[in-house]
């Protein structure tokens, strides 16, 4: 079986007069967690709503574990699960009346019902919270048990469109422990984000959306390698020292990127040790103090912005999607 | 894939059909229990089911009674109980736009349409629910009139007649519904009980049309809750008029057909918004 899981070629689709979709092609294989990376409008939904049959394609293909999902959409609705953007869950069930009536609706026999139910809870962490309604529940609580209502009927291909969207550090990281778990058990994923970190972190593949179409795909190391260039970044003890640092004659350094509140100067290098070399020479030659030295590796959001032309959703988000957006990006 | 699975559905054996009968069942069975739920649970849905009908009856017949009989005694009630009957086994179903409109909004729809189920399941759950709730509601409305002093003339089979007219008349309205609900915000969707308030005043569920001034007796003879509601008056009085059974029946399968038509297009085709 090393046919893909999911199969697209040349999906289009458009409203009225705006194409959504210019011709998407994509490959996931069984077991691989990919990630279908873009800024908003850029289609992420609308591929998500084709490949779960709610929206049929204007042109092109796309197969689930070899089903038509336009032909054979009956065979595509048994093998796939969907978590949409908003946590799916109904408030006025408790969260055990929601999984049941989940095994009810995946037509699980009556005797195994309860069993797969329960099972769930566990898995989930929500045992204790198991007779609660929903409307008690914290966001992170809420997607814990969308995703367990997802996994009712043992998908194997689970479609995740924006997991993490809205939850605090802590529950996503929670979130991405139990999506890996779930692929290292041979589900297939295929989700949609806009956080960098999140297909950083979590995908195997990684497929840049942009404007309808996929602008590249591969590993976010085969991603950052299409930006090509390391940088390196010099910082120093007070304004003074970085204005001279300037002079030295260092190729680079004299046109280098200045952060006066960091105190670095950054520029971009081929040869990124050498340079390193050079600078810390010079300084010491002219008795300058450096206080740092690093290489900087180009981030997926360098890849995003030359991809899109638009900084990620990381930038432009609240510190509550990533405590250092520099990090964060790695 | 195709040709192993097209021989197999073409000669469709017994234990096959069954399970494609049991399926769906269950499967409304599942979603009448949801909404079921919501009903129960809902302090807005137990009002509208259960006190709004109480005060509405209570109006009618200690406040607005006596002007309205002008003075003739007890007879009013006998007159306006139907209406009031009708006006809220509709505001009853209207719930069912605000509860569709919701799980639009919140994406409940969408995952309900990628599970392998009976496709209108989750409208048809709506929809018993509602006929559930509903009979629970005029039992106790009909309790209070006739402690108000109703006293309804119908033998078993008027009585009967009753209980089939108004499934029939809840099944229409909450359909009807159940199509706004899948086109309006959730805000709007609670207006919709207003169709259901104002439209049997236009009636002669409340007074004669023959009162109301010339311009009017156009539409408050021809518009469907006449009918509707000159039924119920007739099977309760125990005389009930052929004629007008039909008309009515024949509006409500009408509106009913044209709903769960219209109804199921628009639930395979729209997504969350």
């Amino acid at each position: 079986m090393n046919d893909p899981m999911i199969a697209v070629r040349g999906l289009r689709k458009s409203y009225g007069r705006t194409a959504v979709l210019r011709g998407v092609d994509l490959t996931v294989r069984r077991g691989e967690i990919f990630a279908l990376l873009g800024p908003n409008g850029a289609g992420k939904t609308t591929t998500v709503n084709i490949l779960t049959t709610l929206v049929r394609p204007d042109g092109g293909t796309a197969t689930i574990a070899g089903a038509d999902v336009v032909r054979q959409s009956a065979a595509v609705r048994r093998s796939i699960a969907l978590t949409g953007q908003y946590a799916s869950v109904d408030e006025f069930q408790t969260g055990e009346e929601n999984l049941v009536m989940m095994a009810d609706l995946a037509h699980l026999p009556k005797r195994a019902v309860r069993r797969r139910a329960h099972e769930l809870l566990e898995r989930f962490g929500l045992t204790e919270a198991a007779g609660r309604k929903v409307a008690t529940y914290s966001g992170g609580m809420r997607r814990r048990l969308d995703l367990a209502i997802s996994l009712v009927a043992d998908p194997a291909v689970l479609v995740l469109d924006e997991p993490t969207t809205g939850l605090d550090p802590a529950s996503r990281s929670q979130l991405w422990e139990v999506v890996r778990g779930l692929a290292a058990d041979g589900t297939t994923i295929l989700l949609t984000t806009q956080y960098l970190e999140e297909a950083d972190r979590l995908a195997d593949t990684i497929a840049v959306l942009a404007e309808g179409a996929i602008a590249a795909r591969g590993t976010a190391e085969e991603l950052k390698a299409l930006v090509s260039g390391d940088h390196v970044r010099v910082t120093f003890d007070d304004a003074a020292s970085l204005a001279t640092a300037r002079e030295l004659g260092v190729a680079g350094l004299d046109a280098a990127e200045e952060d006066l509140k960091a105190l670095a100067l950054t520029f971009p290098s081929a040869e990124p040790v050498r340079a390193i070399r050079d600078v810390l020479d010079r300084a010491e030659s002219s008795g300058l103090a450096v206080a740092g030295v690093s290489v900087v590796k180009p981030t997926l959001g360098d890849v995003f912005l030359a991809l899109t032309g638009s900084p990620a959703a990381d930038r432009a988000t609240s510190i509550t999607d990533s405590p250092a957006p520099e990090e964060a990006l790695r | 894939m195709t040709t192993t699975l097209a021989p197999a559905a073409r000669t469709a054996s017994g234990p096959v059909r069954s399970a494609a009968v049991r399926a769906p069942l269950r499967d409304i069975a599942t979603m009448t229990r949801r909404e079921a739920r919501r009903s129960m649970r809902s302090i807005d849905g137990l009002i509208t089911a259960f006190a709004l009908p109480v005060l509405i009856m209570s109006a009618f017949v200690i406040v607005f009674g006596g002007a309205i009989s002008g003075g003739t005694g007890g007879d009013y009630i006998d007159y306006v109980v139907p209406g009031v009957l009708v006006m809220c086994l509709g505001m009853n179903s209207a719930t069912a736009a605000t509860g569709v409109a919701q799980d639009m909004t919140t994406g409940t729809i969408d995952r309900f349409k990628t599970l392998p189920i009976f496709s209108s399941s989750a409208l048809w759950g709506h929809v018993i629910a509602s006929v559930v709730r509903n009979l629970a509601s005029v039992v106790v409305v009909m309790l209070v009139s006739v402690a108000y002093g109703f006293r309804p003339d119908a033998d078993l089979g008027q009585w009967l007649g009753f209980v089939g007219f108004a499934v029939l008349a809840v099944v229409t309205f909450t359909w009807l519904c159940v199509v706004f609900g899948l086109v309006m915000s959730v805000e709007a969707s609670m207006s919709v009980s207003m169709i259901f308030l104002f439209v049997p005043y236009l009636s002669s569920g409340f007074v004669p049309v023959d009162t109301m001034p010339d311009w009017l007796h156009g539409f408050a003879e021809n518009q469907p809750f006449t009918p509707i509601i000159e039924t119920v008056r007739g099977l309760l009085a125990g005389t009930p008029d052929a004629g007008t059974i039909v008309t009515a029946c024949v509006w409500l399968v009408g509106f009913l057909a044209a709903s769960v038509v219209v109804g199921s297009v628009l639930y395979r085709r729209r997504t969350a918004r």
